[in-house]
């Protein structure tokens, strides 16, 4: 199916989104909105030396200023706390919110104050007096590998905290029969979401319920068993609260290091406490680095372009801890060919703990370095054969009638045709024109380039990476659920299980459960449960809430439908067969005279019990806890498993310049075709889209945690991690097309991603073609101004 | 210090700190949460309200600063319980957010640009948003929004034979 043929009655038609209501009007509940009487505030002391042993802690200035009423220290946390849950079986690194004994990074916390005011708590952090004693620290991933490095974790014996190496396919016989090959080195740069909102936690300890009440700006699976498991209470005893709305986090909110410092705070004092962070504390130890990763590929591929195979090294710099970051290098197994037909692939997971700050998830989990690798190598596949780049491209893409599709890594493509969007970009486009233009501009003195690329964006979150990189795990599914509950009036509620980040949940469970009944969305009043009251969620990670909430809503609704169908149908004596469902009434197929509205029904499932069938439960009430479609399996022994259930495809084209005197680059045209299925609310899927852009090209040219060889974090403020403003967002068009996935309910595809996934690539290959003429290629990004200007003046001085 | 803070159009005696930002003083001590905090130091605008009708960013200016002008918030534009400016509709419209953290501030600038230039190209809205941060939409459904709410407050303006 290649094209929209649904009748939707309000998915995939141009509904407002009910959220934004409350924003617009600055009601949204942000975390810092939360004001709780009595509240104590937390600011830390961060370490400033990048590795370094705490020799004393000196806590009797700060202990005696105006409101403060706590000073703790790692060494009373690490007593009260059991260490942070890792992903990976790294016993020897332990990770707590505070540092204990050693601190490993420049800004690494090392006490916490609580005092009545946020300014309080701040003053006296900074009359905590620490003596420190300065240790030999690696920042570079390659030099933490030597035997010679300093070790991060002593007690481990390396720095290499994974080192997997996979074979699919004939790797070795492929690259014998290929006529030629080609290497590169890829660096993607340590850069990550970085939301508006930092992230803040508030908790409160009531001992008479046992009961920890989190308010928190989280996105993160398993957050309440986690803070539990870590303050050594029953998971019962956490409630987290999913009404807070979360100011952005695209991955990365997930301060759990925060949230047990509160937690532990919160029931030593019996006060509410609070830590919201401030920005600094948030870059530099807010432990939400993104990925940092440097690849070695090589392809070997024929005279016509068409690659055989592929090797690729990533080696990931994780800095000082690792939680999940390392299964960063995981998730892109299950996408590790991206849009081509690759017929066999080795490919090495390294990952090493240096100096650095921490990292979480990012946007993609992985995939976006991992596609700036692939493209870069498409590029020069076509380079060095004099091809056409998009030529090369076609002749690798999987055709769309070879759908489904399995990749090497075991991993089958649910749907695409890729062709088609590339098509009709370049139709839009006139891709010929753009080349003219680029050469009209070359011929002014200028340096311009067309930069090409595609990308898929794995979506349904079914993170069986995690068992192929950690054995011991043996999780096969991840699953969404939703409740709805019609009342005695027939009024309808829905219930879901997470927080979000702006991604508009509860207009998608609105929309989808409007769909099913056939009622307006907006009669839908769509609810957010606690964790005590709540079923089970994956929550928004992996592109996976239109599938999996979107999933959990249908098969709810569809219950209800079910059921008002069974009770319409005994009620009016017929077969259920010819009982048939229209707008929330029931109708006699053969005598349609003959029905039950949505009034009648409401009134015997909940006043007439003795006109309900035999055995059904009375009162309209369903839920539906909805599996990954696809899921269920573990990997093979030879690292096979099928990951993500769904794969959005989108094709980038940009056409940018760079100042041939100053290096600043400027992108004169942004065309992407974008196929991520049905689109159940297009406002939401183009802002997505915008926005997963808009966040690429900050990675591609602005934004990087630089730091110096003293391991100090020099990016540190907005001031040196430059966010894109509406100025370097160029004008972008989208050009939509669809291909439903077979496997969804209502053929949808995440689309959170794809934007940030494609634009690094895009934009990389577009920088190399505008300097293809100097002779200069360029694998390293962040592509700054300054390192642009300094490639060009180097090559024009040869 | 005592000050009187003059905000949304009702003038409040507070005792501070010297040291209290706008921003701290409009969110701890007046209940106004529709002010955010993101960065702290004047560069995401998050934290944006209107001083004298300008768009300011309330983080890098102290409350006493404050005293003797006109402070508007995202509470004071909004006309009422339930009720939507022209340009808090047209977000709403385009979906010119996500996350909605930096929405307030957004709007707010919006709300100054269009006081001064009822009918602003794609360069002007670009230039006036570009003190404000958004990391979620890459700015396309608010320009929109912005170009939308500035037809709409024209039209709504324009003598009825003249309207769209």
């Amino acid at each position: 199916m290649s094209d929209s043929a649904h009748d939707f009655r309000y998915v995939a038609s141009d509904r407002r989104v009910r959220e934004d209501r409350r924003f617009v009007a600055g009601k949204g509940n942000f975390v810092a909105d939360i004001d709780l009487p009595g509240t104590l505030h937390v600011a830390v002391v961060t370490c400033p030396h990048a590795a370094a042993r705490i020799k004393a802690i000196d806590k009797s200035a700060a202990l005696k200023m105006p409101g403060v009423r706590y000073v703790l220290d790692g060494a009373e946390l690490a007593v009260g706390t059991d260490v942070l849950i890792p992903g990976l079986e790294t016993p020897n690194v332990p990770r707590r919110p505070l540092a204990f004994e050693i601190a490993r990074y420049s800004g690494e916390w090392v006490a916490a104050v609580a005092a009545e005011t946020r300014a309080q708590a701040e003053d006296a952090a900074e009359a905590i007096e620490i003596d420190y004693e300065p240790l030999p620290f690696v920042l570079d991933a390659e030099q933490a590998m030597e035997k010679s490095s300093p070790l991060v974790h002593e007690k481990h014996g390396t720095n290499v905290l994974l080192d997997k190496t996979f074979v699919w396919g004939e790797v070795e016989k492929d690259f014998a029969a290929s006529p030629k090959k080609l290497s590169l080195r890829v660096k993607w740069g340590r850069s990550s979401t970085v939301p508006i909102e930092t992230f803040g936690v508030v908790a409160r300890w009531d001992p008479w319920r046992d009961i920890l009440d989190v308010w928190a700006s989280i996105q993160m699976p398993r957050y309440a068993e986690q803070i539990a498991a870590a303050l050594k209470i029953t998971a019962t005893s956490v409630r987290v609260h999913y009404d807070v709305d979360v100011g952005g986090s695209y991955g990365v909110k997930r301060g759990i290091k925060h949230s047990v410092l509160v937690g532990y705070l919160a029931r030593r004092l019996g006060a509410p406490v609070r830590l919201i962070e401030d920005r600094l504390e948030n870059m530099r130890g807010g432990d939400a680095h993104g990925p940092e990763r440097l690849f070695d590929v090589d392809v070997a591929f024929d005279n016509d372009g068409v690659v055989r195979a592929m090797k690729m090294r990533a080696l990931e710099n994780l800095g000082a801890y690792a939680g999940r970051s390392p299964f960063q290098l995981g998730k892109p197994i299950g996408a590790i060919v991206g849009p081509y037909k690759i017929n066999s692939v080795q490919y090495r997971a390294l990952a090493v703990v240096t100096n650095k700050t921490t990292q979480d998830a990012v946007r993609g989990f992985g995939q976006g370095p991992t596609n700036l690798a692939l493209e870069r190598a498409m590029d020069e596949v076509a380079n060095t054969l004099g091809l056409d780049r998009l030529e090369v491209r076609r002749r690798n893409l999987i055709r769309a009638n070879e759908f489904p599709y399995l990749i090497p890594s075991g991993t089958t493509y649910d749907s695409g045709d890729y062709e088609t969007v590339i098509a009709k970009v370049l139709a839009d486009t006139n891709y010929d024109a753009l080349v003219k233009e680029r050469d009209r501009l070359r011929a002014e003195g200028q340096l311009a380039g067309i930069g090409i690329a595609a990308c898929l964006e794995p979506s349904g979150g079914n993170a069986t990476f995690e068992a192929l990189l950690n054995p011991k795990i043996t999780t096969s599914t991840f699953m969404d659920s939703c409740r709805i509950y019609v009342d005695g009036n027939g009024t309808i509620t829905a219930t879901m299980h997470t927080t979000s980040s702006g991604q508009g949940h509860e207009t998608l469970v609105g929309t989808v459960i409007g769909e099913l009944l056939q009622i307006d969305p907006d009669t839908v009043r769509v609810t957010r449960a606690d964790s005590l009251n709540s079923l089970p969620s994956g929550t928004p990670v992996g592109s996976r809430m239109a599938i999996m909430l979107g999933g959990a809503a249908f098969h709810a609704a569809r219950k209800l439908k079910d059921k008002l169908t069974a009770i319409a149908a005994h009620d009016l004596g017929i077969p259920p067969e010819r009982a048939v469902y229209a707008q929330g009434n029931v109708y006699d197929r053969d005598r349609p005279a003959n029905r039950r509205s949505w009034a009648d029904l409401v009134g015997i499932a909940y006043r007439n019990i003795h006109r309900m069938p035999p055995g059904l439960e009375p009162g309209l009430a369903t839920s539906h806890i909805y599996p990954v479609p696809t899921g269920g399996t573990l990997p093979t022994a030879d690292g096979r498993v099928q990951m993500y259930p769904c794969f959005a495809f989108e094709f980038h084209l940009v056409l940018l310049t760079i100042d041939p005197d100053l290096g600043t680059p400027k992108i004169l045209r942004y065309r992407v075709g974008h196929d991520c299925g049905t689109q159940i609310n297009p406002k939401i899927v183009r802002g997505m889209t915008m926005g997963g852009i808009a966040h690429g090209i900050g990675a591609a040219l602005y934004e990087e945690f630089a730091y110096n060889d003293e391991g100090q974090l020099i990016a540190q403020s907005f001031m040196d991690y430059l966010l894109p403003s509406s100025h370097e967002v160029p004008a972008i068009k989208i050009i939509d097309h669809e291909t439903p996935s077979p496997h969804t309910v209502l053929g949808q595809k995440g689309s959170g991603e794809s934007g940030y996934l494609g634009a690094p690539a895009a934009i990389a290959n577009a920088v190399n073609d505008a300097l293809r003429p100097l002779g200069v290629t360029v694998n390293t990004l962040p592509l700054k101004v300054s390192k642009l200007g300094d490639l060009i003046a180097e090559a024009r001085s040869k | 210090m005592h000050i009187k803070l003059t905000v949304n159009g009702e003038t409040h005696a507070l005792d501070i700190e010297e040291r209290t930002t706008l921003l701290d003083a409009l969110r701890d001590r007046l209940g106004l949460k529709g002010a955010h905090a993101g960065c702290e130091h004047g560069v995401c605008g998050a934290c944006t309200v209107l001083v004298d009708g300008a768009a300011v960013r309330s983080c890098l200016m102290f409350a006493p600063q404050a005293e003797g002008s006109a402070v508007t918030t995202i509470e004071g534009v909004t006309p009422g319980p339930g009720e939507l400016s022209p340009v808090q509709d047209a977000f709403c419209e385009t979906h010119g957010m996500q996350c909605g953290y930096c929405t307030p501030a957004m709007i707010l600038t919006a709300h100054a640009l269009l006081a001064g230039n009822p009918q602003p190209t794609r360069e002007d809205i670009v230039e006036a948003i570009s003190g404000n941060i958004c990391r979620c939409t890459g700015y396309a459904q608010i320009v929109e929004a912005i170009a939308l709410a500035a037809e709409r407050v024209r039209g709504a303006n324009a003598p009825v034979e003249q309207r769209k």
